[in-house]
């Protein structure tokens, strides 16, 4: 319990790395936009590892400080919009039990698409980012489905940690 | 050591309803996507250089020549290209929003776009 800090410090810096490999290596779905979301791995561990408040603060600083190092005001909003959401969502997911960490993990890729379109349908002031929604929903599933599996891989190797 | 990927059974259904909830909308937006559609863009370079509305059967000459571009029965398609492998007029006949033909070796752009303008700017990107 002392190390608390410690801890969330650590998570913090895990969650910017994986943003920062992410914008080093960007791996192409040959969709522009569609990114793995490596960073959502840690937020998917500390979900189970952590008081969801604890999670939904990681989130938030993870999204602003890799947004003030990577992106721009766009890209937080856009970001904070989706992570928040996405969180949201498997934290809800979690609690009402019979899904596994992929399918957590699976709710909260396509939330964290989601929440990025709302965020796009009312900067641009139009539903014709709509038909880029199949696209998202089928991509969130597919990368949320990748992190559901490392995640749980990954929550398999720390059942003695617990924060 | 191999891992089985197992998945629960609300898990199974999660995927299932993203997928049909995914493909539900792809098919509205498909069918209310051809409505809204009415003209075509030409771009050279990266440069607009007409708008013609896909109402009217016409015949467009783009790039000073190298491309000739033809609408009938509200469909777009490239009929002529100066170009060897001929690939933008291979491909088939534009109508929905966002469809595209595109020309690379003249760098011509042929997207079909609804009347309300462009949806997307640099910030969507």
């Amino acid at each position: 319990m002392k190390s608390k800090v410690a801890y969330f410090g650590v998570f913090t810096a895990l969650a910017l790395i994986f943003s920062y490999v992410e914008t080093l290596i960007p791996i192409n779905f040959g969709i522009p936009g569609v990114k793995l979301g490596l960073a959502n791995l840690i937020i998917v561990v500390a979900l189970y590892k952590m008081r969801l408040s604890e999670a939904f603060l990681l989130s938030v600083t993870r999204v602003l400080l890799s947004g003030f190092i990577f992106g721009n005001y766009f890209s937080i909003v856009y970001s904070l919009a989706g992570g928040i959401l996405s969180l949201a969502v498997m934290a809800l997911l979690k609690k009402s039990g019979g899904f596994s960490v992929k399918g957590v993990s699976i709710a909260g890729g396509v939330f964290h698409n989601v929440g990025q379109l709302i965020v796009a349908a009312l900067v641009v002031e139009t539903f014709s980012v709509t038909y880029y929604f199949p696209v998202l929903l089928i991509a969130g599933l597919v990368t949320g489905f990748v992190i559901g599996i490392v995640a749980e891989l990954m929550l398999s190797r720390l059942t003695n940690i617990q924060f | 050591m191999k891992e089985k990927i197992h998945l629960k059974k609300k898990d199974w259904i999660l995927i299932l309803v993203i997928i049909v909830v995914a493909g539900l909308s792809f098919f509205l937006h498909n069918l209310l996507g051809a409505k809204g559609a009415n003209c075509v863009v030409v771009k050279v370079d990266g440069k607009i250089e007409g708008t013609y509305s896909l109402g009217k059967d016409q015949e467009i000459s783009i790039n000073g020549g190298t491309n000739k571009l033809a609408i009938k029965y509200n469909r777009a398609s490239m009929v002529e290209a100066d170009c060897p492998d001929q690939l933008c007029v291979k491909q088939r006949s534009i109508s929905k929003a966002h469809e595209s033909i595109i020309c690379l070796p003249n760098k011509v752009v042929v997207e079909v776009e609804s009347a309300e303008g462009s949806t997307f700017d640099a910030i969507s990107n």
